[in-house]
């Protein structure tokens, strides 16, 4: 009898829960516009649950300091910023469904957000029909210039192609090419095979494993069988762990054979065990080492808002320069009105933590400094090449003569 | 259908003659719910997330028909979800892209259309294929699993082993099926603008009326011969074998029905929700839609589209307003359900009806 009057109450409760989470949820549907109130809302959608929340909450996180400096200094036209904070659960048709959510709901003036390749070309549709900006701070494969979507990570002229100039400086004219399977990569290693085919180098092999996937035996003998100069390496994630660990017991070491990652950043060296990746290579546009003031006080302000063991990466600091490049071109626009803010946000030129940002007005991606780092036994990167200037971006790769038969 | 089965409840039992003009009047109240008012009250944006919910809640109908009333645990959805999403997804691309390649196609270096491909720029193709595809699928799967007497957990494994090699298939074919981004960047659905409010309105309404014609369906077969059948069949195969039925014809049609209802769900998903990927139709998404059928109610065909409905808003209103926790929020009210209500949420509405007549007829006493 208790049980059963247990039961009815729990129904009862239950039923309440849901009929009170009906009725504030219309309540929320009426927003304001983004600037109409006295703060300007932003959206930052990033995943904060699943297989892609380790590396997403970092560059979250960097957000909203840049949020939180540029509110302390005053906001950005006289209005304080106010982050709306949604989850992409590292599932591609959620990151739609929330900047859609972003756009209609909340009306927010920008989007920062994204990691995968993937999330971004299932956002793309839903920013260019709403004609909504969205902020995209990773690297990625190129190939790819939405008006409504600013890049700020780099595209491959700046990364991939840098990285494949200090192989071949460094004479390794043999290489072997290891990948998750996924847009990125594939589109990556078509870059590499073209640029290798008109640079004298020779692709021994290309391997692709599954995203997640984590048992790199049969792999290892491969590459080490195939006895490359070097391998480049386009893993994501978990899968680096395991590679790195096989390599090393194969015997395989930076000076024998180094791997140039292009998906290992500070961030990851601590999980794949600094024991297994040190002395290997690593192209970015940014370390945490980076020598300049803004990297200073980035540095600082990271570590005193979440604490002295956490490090900054690249990604990170794309996401925190994103936020600082929107205000600048709203200011200049003196609106946060999209059209104005992309006609206004062209040239825009920051010193920022990597150097100097420029924003591409024709591409919406940024001009930026390519690096080579070594990671170092204490897990940072230190930079040993770097472009000298910063790289205009080319999305297409249009100047590039041998990669004519890449972008059609 | 004796009193030796200690298990499942039978419930909506064809006795109660008396009772029958309940079911239909309830059934009306929803459909002018559905059709009328939710329209008018909600904006577009919330109108297409009812809109994708009501998908969920067809596939939904089609695991309550083989779970709830045939007693086969499947697992992999997904698959007959992401079957007939593809086929609507290929038909859209290549609409879309008119003479010319699928975007995808031009960044992943394929320079001629695969033949695979071209029957489904025609719509008849494409719409025939949502259903035949995951149908023929099932059926093949049925007839070889179910004549070997495969079931319980054993199939359970089975159709989420299949779940899971279906993503790996689409994810490494990128150049045939777009890989891990899936088809996305929708223009046009049948000449029209699938971002106009009016568009989704349109397909908004011809979820909720195919929801509709599947649940009479789906509930006048539960109520026929062959209804019955399944029930025996769910509660003691062997038996109906003794009487000379055969239960792998039964669950081989019930299951090829369920997958259809999944294919039809898959293709209805696409142009609202404006894409489709191998997220959507792997191991975690099929038993989410299973957890969704259990939280409803999953003997009764009504649990079931109640709680693919509840779950899929429960899922956006705790990400919307707690985007750091609402998983946890998501399983606390699935183990909440569960833990007190094996039978769901319908499980406990009636046990409540059972407590107030009770109560009421000691009263009378």
């Amino acid at each position: 009898m208790s049980y059963a009057f247990l039961r009815t109450a729990a129904a009862a409760g239950l039923v309440l829960v849901l009929a009170a989470c009906g009725g504030e949820a219309t309540e929320s549907a009426t927003g304001g516009d983004a600037a109409s109130g006295s703060t300007i809302k932003v959206g930052l959608l990033h995943s904060l649950s699943g297989t892609m929340a380790i590396s997403e909450v970092t560059v979250r996180d960097a957000e909203l300091l840049a949020i939180e400096e540029i509110n302390a200094a005053g906001g950005v036209l006289g209005k304080k910023l106010e982050p709306v904070v949604e989850d992409g659960a590292s599932d591609w048709p959620t990151f739609a469904e929330k900047a859609n959510k972003l756009i209609s709901q909340d009306k927010v003036a920008t989007v920062f957000g994204g990691w995968t390749s993937a999330s971004r070309k299932a956002m793309l549709p839903v920013f260019e029909r709403h004609k909504a900006l969205l902020w995209y701070p990773v690297q990625y494969e190129g190939l790819e210039s939405s008006p409504y979507i600013f890049y700020t990570g780099a595209t491959t002229n700046q990364q991939i192609i840098p990285g494949l100039d200090y192989l071949k400086e460094q004479g390794k004219t043999k290489i072997f090419l290891v990948g998750s399977d996924y847009v990125f990569p594939r589109t990556a290693n078509k870059i590499i095979k073209a640029y290798a085919a008109a640079n004298g180098m020779t692709v021994l092999g290309e391997e692709y494993t599954p995203l997640g996937h984590t048992e790199y035996s049969t792999l290892t003998n491969k590459v080490v069988q195939a006895k490359p100069d070097a391998v480049f390496n386009t893993l994501n994630g978990d899968s680096n762990v395991a590679f790195f660990k096989q390599l090393k017991s194969a015997g395989v070491t930076a000076e024998s054979m180094p791997v140039l990652s292009v998906s290992v950043a500070e961030e990851e060296v601590t999980g794949i065990g600094i024991d297994n990746i040190v002395g290997h290579p690593v192209a970015w546009n940014y370390y945490q080492t980076t020598e300049n003031a803004a990297n200073s006080k980035f540095v600082a302000a990271f570590k005193a808002k979440y604490g002295a063991a956490k490090v900054t990466s690249d990604p990170m600091e794309a996401g925190y320069n994103a936020v600082y490049l929107w205000a600048e071109a709203a200011k200049k626009a003196g609106t946060v009105e999209v059209e104005a803010v992309k006609k206004a946000s062209g040239g825009i030129a920051l010193e920022r933590p990597e150097g100097l940002v420029t924003i591409d007005g024709e591409t919406q991606h940024m001009y930026k400094t390519a690096r080579i780092g070594i990671i170092q036994p204490d897990g940072l990167i230190k930079e040993v090449w770097n472009s000298g200037e910063p790289i205009k971006p080319d999305p297409y790769l249009k100047t590039y003569p041998w990669a004519g038969s890449l972008a059609s | 259908m004796t009193a030796t089965l200690e298990k499942p409840p039978v419930t909506e039992a064809p006795v109660k003659e008396p009772r029958d003009w309940r079911g239909p009047a309830l059934f009306a109240v929803v459909a002018i719910i559905g059709l009328v008012v939710m329209p008018l009250v909600l904006e577009p944006f919330r109108l297409g997330l009812l809109a994708k919910y009501l998908t969920y809640a067809i596939v939904a109908l089609g695991i309550g028909l083989a779970w709830g009333q045939g007693g086969m645990l499947t697992l992999g959805q997904g698959v007959f979800f992401g079957l007939g999403g593809y086929a609507m997804g290929m038909h859209l691309k290549l609409n879309d892209a008119g003479d010319g390649l699928p975007d995808f196609m031009v960044w992943s270096g394929v320079e001629t259309l695969p033949a695979l491909w071209e029957p489904f720029r025609n719509p008849v193709f494409a719409i025939a294929m949502v259903v035949i595809v995951p149908g023929a699928v099932a059926w093949l799967l049925g007839t070889l699993v179910f004549r070997q007497r495969v079931r319980g957990a054993y199939f359970a494994i089975l159709t989420q082993a299949l779940a899971a090699a279906m993503v790996i298939l689409l994810v490494g074919q990128q150049g045939l099926t777009g890989g891990t981004n899936g088809l996305t960047n929708f223009f046009e659905v049948f000449g029209q603008d699938v971002a106009a409010d009016s568009t989704q309105r349109g397909l908004y309404f011809t979820v909720a009326i195919v929801l509709g014609i599947l649940f009479i369906a789906v509930w006048q077969l539960q109520r026929s011969r062959f209804g019955r059948l399944l029930l025996a069949v769910r509660d003691g195969e062997d038996r109906v074998r003794f009487l000379g039925y055969n239960p792998a014809t039964v669950k081989t049609i019930t299951f090829t029905l369920s997958a259809v209802m999944a294919g039809i769900a898959g293709a209805l998903f696409v142009p609202i929700v404006g894409i489709i990927s191998p997220a959507l139709l792997g191991v975690v998404p099929s038993l989410e839609l299973v957890v969704a059928v259990a939280v409803g109610g999953r003997f009764v065909l009504v649990g079931a589209v109640l709680g693919a409905v509840l779950m899929g808003y429960a899922k956006t209103y705790f990400s919307e307003e707690l985007p750091d926790a609402w998983l946890y929020l998501q399983g606390a009210l699935f183990i909440l359900v569960i833990g007190l209500a094996p039978k769901g949420i319908v499980g406990i509405i009636s046990s409540v009806r059972e407590s107030v007549a009770g109560r009421k007829k000691e009263v009378a006493a």
